[in-house]
């Protein structure tokens, strides 16, 4: 019998909803302080609206909703995946202000492609945005990439046992320190000192290649937030293109390698840990599959001969694929040169870098290295029980974070989430060959989505069918959250409806 | 020889005076060029549009990002042409509208593969300005009817808590 849930139950949630939704409406004061610094009066407003909004609705849930009860599994998940949703539409207020949205909708996407840290856009006219909208456009990708309900648990909640359980519905498992919120704030510290050094390394080269210092520091901390967080939005609509410049390229890809490691490899290599990359099963994983994916697209960009030299195919071919595995969706071609410049190998080669992803506990999204590399294990013991005597006794062990038993319950598990995401990509597909787009098109723009890459082939833009922009904004935020916290949205509204 | 060297100024003051002009006419905008990259490497092109961003100083030379709305590309033209541009697109102004005319790279070389046109002549076709950005009324009396909302729900709150005291 599936029990109705009571009003206590939609208290609890909406008590919390108001404590993340306060915690939304804080960061907005960031880019009001942007505005005031660049004299930007009427984006200033925007934000001043978006944050009454957001506090009246914070405030009034948690004083209809007040309670001192702490949360369960289910209200966690369910608080987590409506505050993405709520995060959406209310960082879309400010977006959708300043004019360079055509419809709520389509600010609504860039939000939501923002906080899951996909890059997909459908602004127009980005050229002339306000450095208050641009600056909120990088921020949300790097609030984002921590996790909403991280900054909650960072600086606005007090130690509660519920906190893990939101954690957890964040598509976040990884205790990095004892204590969930003080592996919150290391995840912090960890982005905030590479903020600092990302912007400068960025900033620096801006200016040598010829940048104003303002724009150029400007555009490094933005370029940083994206890049770090693997998102893709850049302030300019060139994307990398914008820069010329091959120093600025490899500065972007150490930023966003070291974005799509787990935070938790990041505590090793801060404690100089260092043999901890070449013995964790996700990093092998990791750079084996990047491996793979570029001689896949190397051979096709070699076999349609468009690059005319092997350091141009270099370039061009490992940045786009790095950009795709990493699940960041910079890039240094237009749009339109996937299907005109590269043959159905070399795209094939990008979709499925782009299906794999990074690292558990890190800002990419998609499948990841960690089942990636448990269901290589699980094959490779299988294959040696066959070849092995019947009698022989197989025990398969991979190394991450701790040497870890390759149990059944453990594969199983991986491959679940994994097929979830196959058919999360083949389901947007779908819809796309429905729009009339090719089976390749369709599947490169809907893994982008599903996997929060934010590369593209000329799908989405403003004028697609309004059911195909919902599509990739259900893609996006089922793929950030890795489909638990979804499930049980899905689940509590039936016991609503159903219940007894 | 030497007077046909004398004539080589005038041959070229006759080629600028009326052929150029015929160049700038015949323009193609960036979608086609993206599009048809192929057909139209390594030839003479006339592309026009705002420039977006920063002019970006490189030793005798500089990129100029220039959009035509749709998509921009990066122009590749010596210090002196880029001199002349006085406004450059960006939230605060409006930048100056060129027309130039250069050689179209699919995969340019020099640039490490990157699309562009190596420009030979500019001209600007309209003055880009600074962009007046005035109060806007409705979004300031939003903020103040919200923020007078918001200040009631705390009052209220107030007084409830004293009546609770009391």
């Amino acid at each position: 019998m599936i029990l109705k849930p009571g009003i206590e139950d939609l208290k609890i949630i909406g008590f919390y909803l108001g404590k993340i939704i306060l915690g939304l409406a804080f960061t907005m004061v960031i880019p009001i302080l942007m505005a005031f610094c660049f004299k930007e009066v009427n984006p200033a407003l925007d934000f001043i609206i978006a944050i009454e909004i957001s506090v009246l609705l914070g405030l009034l849930l948690i004083k209809i909703c007040h309670t001192d009860k702490d949360l369960n599994w289910m209200q966690g998940m369910i608080v987590v995946s409506l505050s993405w949703i709520i995060a959406m539409v209310l960082g879309a207020i400010p977006l959708y202000l300043s004019g360079h949205w055509k419809s709520f909708l389509d600010a609504c996407f860039d939000a939501m492609s923002g906080f899951a840290t996909t890059g997909l856009t459908l602004v127009q006219d980005l050229d002339h945005m306000s450095y208050t909208h641009n600056l909120w456009r990088h921020l949300i990708m790097f609030l984002g990439g921590q996790g909403i309900v991280v900054i909650a648990l960072s600086f606005f909640v007090r130690g509660f046992s519920g906190a893990f359980k939101m954690y957890v519905g964040e598509a976040r498992e990884e205790k990095i320190m004892p204590n969930v919120i003080h592996t919150s704030r290391f995840i912090w510290m960890v982005s905030i000192v590479y903020l600092i050094l990302g912007t400068l390394a960025l900033g620096i080269t801006g200016i040598c290649n010829g940048m104003k210092p303002v724009n150029s520091f400007f555009h490094g901390a933005c370029i940083f937030m994206a890049a770090f967080d693997t998102g893709g939005f850049s302030p300019q609509s060139q994307s990398m293109l914008y820069y010329h410049s091959p120093v600025y390229e490899i500065i972007t890809i150490i930023i966003i390698v070291l974005g799509a490691l787990n935070f938790k490899m990041h505590y090793h290599l801060w404690t100089g840990n260092r043999k901890e990359i070449f013995r964790d099963i996700e990093t092998v994983t990791f750079f084996s599959t990047i491996t793979a994916t570029f001689a896949i697209v190397a051979v096709g960009l070699a076999q349609i001969g468009s690059y005319p030299s092997v350091f141009v195919l270099f370039r061009k071919g490992f940045y786009q694929l790095i950009s795709a595995h990493t699940g960041t969706g910079f890039q240094t071609i237009y749009a339109q040169q996937f299907f005109s410049d590269w043959n159905p190998l070399a795209l094939t080669g990008v979709i499925m870098a782009m299906a794999l992803g990074g690292a558990v506990c890190s800002t990419t999204g998609a499948i990841k290295m960690l089942r990636i590399g448990i269901i290589l294990k699980a094959i490779k013991e299988d294959v040696k029980r066959i070849i092995m005597p019947e009698r022989a006794v197989i025990a398969e062990k991979f190394h991450h974070i701790k040497e870890v038993f390759l149990e059944d319950k453990i594969v199983r598990g991986a491959l679940i989430i994994t097929l979830f995401y196959i058919i999360l990509y083949g389901l947007g597909a779908l819809v796309g060959m429905f729009y009339g787009n090719s089976f390749l098109e369709s599947l490169f723009e809907s893994t982008s989505a599903a996997a929060n890459v934010g590369l593209s082939c000329g799908i989405t833009h403003a004028a697609m069918p309004a059911v195909l922009k919902i599509t990739y904004i259900i893609q996006m935020w089922a793929g950030r959250l890795e489909f638990m916290s979804v499930f049980t949205i899905l689940g509590f509204l039936y016991a609503v409806l159903k219940g007894k | 020889m030497k007077n046909k060297l004398k004539s080589i100024p005038i041959i070229l003051l006759f080629i600028f005076t009326f052929f150029m002009p015929a160049c700038f006419a015949s323009g193609i905008n960036s979608g086609e060029l993206i599009k048809n990259a192929k057909q139209y490497d390594g030839k003479l092109v006339t592309y026009s549009g705002e420039v977006i961003g920063d002019v970006m100083l490189r030793g005798k030379f500089a990129w100029v990002n220039i959009s035509d709305g749709d998509n921009a590309i990066g122009v590749w033209m010596s210090a002196d042409l880029a001199k002349d541009i006085k406004f450059s697109g960006s939230y605060r102004s409006k930048g100056d509208n060129y027309e130039v005319v250069g050689t179209f790279h699919r995969f340019c070389l020099q640039h490490g593969g990157d699309m562009d046109i190596h420009a030979q002549a500019i001209r600007k076709i309209a003055s880009g300005r600074a962009l007046n950005q005035r109060l806007n009324i409705d979004k300031k009396n939003l903020s103040i009817i919200l923020l007078g909302i918001l200040f009631s729900i705390w009052i209220l709150t107030l007084f409830k808590k004293k009546s609770k005291m009391s």
